[in-house]
């Protein structure tokens, strides 16, 4: 299956695009000359779909770069079904293409996007009369938000299966004995093309060079015909037909949207209220301490309830399974290993996961988010950054592979540089459940806080520095603040259940085959010598040479660096053989240095090997430094 | 005049903008280019961004970004559709 997004410029059809192609989707970059569209593979309803984002274009018509690109690869390529992307608050200019797409002769879906910004502006506009005058399915939307996204996706879906192609607006009965007249003419190879006949002879009778050029090779008799049938309809009509299709066009999406479109009262003052408090330039910081805090304590209140009993009953389950084949085996230390690595999923990682991705998507649904980049961008403008490098911070704290991807929406490549820097340096949801499930559940929720602060105040220090170093100003912030939006429970449940997932999908599998490895690690006595490789970094920070391995496999994913802790020391308590303020040192260690493979990988995709390298050199510097000034602190003061 | 120096409230047009097209290309996507108008809404403290309201959407704008923005008061509110 093909879906095809095409859309006028700035509709938010790329929004839409990155919505599901995601950030690991393969996207592939064809540069033309002023041009390039964009594939990804999406999946919807267990189907793997090949989605195009084409250039934005006014029209099919042919008149710029983008425009012919379309028309060429809708062409060339069947698409089962084409996906309309449309300006809701600009829903007449809008409407234009989509009578033009309407003769491609292409199942059809209009999703209509912006409804937020429509609604903002006072249009009410009845979407279920525009699909019932179309006769094609209409969709709300609103991509920056991922809203309706699914329902576009799916209903695209079941129109490409069904194969149902709108019926074509009707022109003049002159015009359309034209159009039938030179379809009919077009020999087979024209009629191989996907696209309608009919669509063909009204691009011809438009005045389509390139497409003439192309017919004529196969079609001889095509130019004298079309040039015949535009010499008559601009002696009856008195206009070349071009025109003649242009204007109907114009005329019929200007109907259509005096049908549907009712003008109602503007509405914001409500958010302007909201605003006053949540923007004040005092009261704005109060309550963003209050949202951080209160986000802390339910993923930490969470998390807490759920870890201490699922640990048991896997320890319980454990011990039992080792039992049937015999304690003290080959395959019951694997097994171990398995449940362990099992139990490192369930128990250590998604318990604190879950409710800080579901608390991070409903931030970020409120609209939350732009409003701290506006609320800190004096302060990171500091960090010789500005306010919209608080994205890939604040995404950070999901997972740093995002965080530095979204670096791309800085301008300049020294911003992205600090920013991936900074990114990487945020503790992310696989760290955190090495802070919640080490600190606070041994030491407390405050000190657990009193690690995520401290790590901002070394990122901050880090930017600082960095900014130093390259000395160059930034650009400057501009960002549009949203409305807010009462976050949906569906939008919300998705966004997360997608994060999860991702957790569950790749991280999950190596976490327990890195269980099971150490398992067999410990029986051939192969983990002691890894230990003493990295012991001279375990003794310089007064750990024990067992958390060498841990560490090592920490790389490969964060939670590892937990997950597997315990089996290397061989307690499930960890209080019996860490003090402390080892677990302090562990941990902030563990918050800083180098990055998971995943994301190194995006940094070299992102910036280049050697700035890959750079970051990660620069991230154990500062782990070492940081986790021995955290056990200095912790030293005094404990 | 430059928008950090207009009064909360007040509406503006602006008159022209220092920077090259990279900037003038964000500007367009945002409908701030020369002639067009803009109510400001807020600034934030400590050297923040300027908050301003251009065709009902709410952009926040960095100070280095919105000094180099030269605007005139208008005396009607825009965004009168």
């Amino acid at each position: 299956m093909r879906f095809a997004l095409i859309g006028q410029p700035n509709c938010g059809k790329s929004t839409l695009f990155n919505q599901v192609s995601g950030y690991k989707a393969d996207t592939g970059n064809f540069p033309g000359t002023t041009l390039t569209f964009t594939k990804s593979k999406v999946r919807v309803f267990s189907e793997i779909v090949e989605l195009v984002d084409l250039p934005g274009a006014y029209s099919l018509a042919g008149s710029n770069p983008a425009e012919r690109e379309v028309l060429h690869y809708l062409t060339f390529n069947a698409v089962d079904v084409v996906i309309n992307v449309l300006d809701a608050s600009h829903l007449a200019q809008g409407l234009n293409l989509t009578l033009e797409l309407m003769e491609l002769g292409r199942p059809l879906v209009v999703a209509l996007n912006m409804m937020d910004e429509a609604a903002r502006v006072g249009l009410e506009i009845d979407g279920p009369k525009l699909e019932e005058l179309l006769g094609v399915k209409v969709l709300p939307l609103i991509a920056s938000r991922g809203r309706g996204v699914r329902t576009v996706f799916t209903t695209a879906m079941l129109v490409a299966r069904g194969g149902i192609t709108p019926e074509r607006p009707q022109y003049h009965p002159e015009i359309e004995k034209a159009i039938r007249l030179i379809a009919s003419n077009l020999n087979g190879r024209a009629r191989e093309s996907p696209l309608a006949p009919e669509l063909m002879a009204i691009k011809l009778l438009e005045g389509n060079a390139q497409l003439l050029a192309r017919v004529e090779g196969y079609s001889p008799q095509a130019r004298p015909l079309v040039e015949q049938a535009q010499k008559d309809i601009l002696e009856t009509q008195g206009q070349p037909a071009i025109w003649i299709f242009n204007a109907a066009r114009h005329e019929k999406a200007a109907q259509l949207t005096k049908q549907v479109v009712a003008q109602g009262e503007k509405r914001r003052s409500k958010r302007d209220y909201l605003d006053e408090i949540l923007l004040h330039r005092f009261w704005g910081y109060v309550v963003l301490a209050i949202i951080l805090w209160l986000f802390f304590q339910i993923v930490y209140g969470v998390g807490s309830l759920l870890e201490g009993p699922l640990l048991e009953s896997f320890d319980k389950l454990a011990v039992w399974l080792a039992s049937l084949i015999g304690p003290g085996s080959f395959w019951a230390d694997v097994l171990t290993g398995v449940v362990q690595g099992i139990a490192g999923g369930v128990a250590i990682v998604l318990p604190y996961l879950a409710p800080f991705l579901v608390g991070l998507s409903i931030l970020e649904d409120v609209g939350y988010l732009p409003r701290l980049a506006f609320l800190v961008d004096a302060l990171m403008s500091r960090l010789g950054l500005h306010g919209k490098a608080i994205v890939p911070f604040i995404l950070g704290y999901g997972c740093n592979v995002p965080a530095v991807m979204s670096t791309r929406l800085l301008e300049e490549r020294r911003d992205r540089f600090i920013a991936a820097t900074m990114a990487t340096l945020v503790p992310c949801a696989a760290r955190l459940a090495v802070v919640f499930g080490l600190v606070a559940f041994y030491l407390g929720p405050q000190l657990a806080l009193g690690i995520y602060l401290f790590n901002l105040l070394v990122i901050a220090l880090t930017g600082h520095i960095l900014s130093r170093f390259l000395p160059e100003r930034s650009p400057g912030l501009i960002l549009e603040i949203p409305v807010y939006r009462l976050p949906t429970w569906k939008a919300v449940a998705h966004k997360s259940w997608f994060r999860v997932r991702e957790f569950l999908v790749e991280a999950w599998p190596l976490l327990i085959l890195g269980s099971v490895l150490l398992a067999i690690f410990d029986r051939l006595d192969l983990a002691r010598w890894l230990n003493a490789v990295v012991r001279p970094l375990t003794w310089v920070l007064d750990l024990p040479s067992q958390v060498g391995v841990p560490l090592i496999f920490g790389i490969f994913r964060k939670e590892l660096s937990l997950v597997m802790l315990r089996q290397a020391l061989g307690v499930v308590d960890f209080a019996e053989a860490l003090s402390p303020i080892q677990m302090i040192t562990f941990t902030v260690f563990v918050v800083f240095y180098i990055p998971c493979l995943a994301t190194l990988a995006t940094l070299r995709r992102e910036l280049g090997r050697r700035d890959m390298i750079i970051i990660s050199a620069i991230t154990v510097v500062i782990a070492l430094l940081a986790a021995l000034l955290a056990r200095g602190v912790a030293i005094i003061f404990l | 005049m430059h928008l950090l120096q207009v009064e909360i409230g007040k509406s503006v047009r602006v008159v022209s903008f220092e920077g090259g097209h990279k900037l003038e290309h964000k500007l367009r996507q945002l409908g701030l280019l020369p002639g067009n108008c803009a109510r400001i809404l807020r600034h934030a403290p400590l050297g923040g961004p300027v908050m301003v309201e251009v065709d009902g959407r709410a952009i926040a704008i960095g100070r280095g970004i919105a000094s180099k923005i030269h605007v005139e008061e208008e005396a009607a509110p825009c965004g009168s559709l």
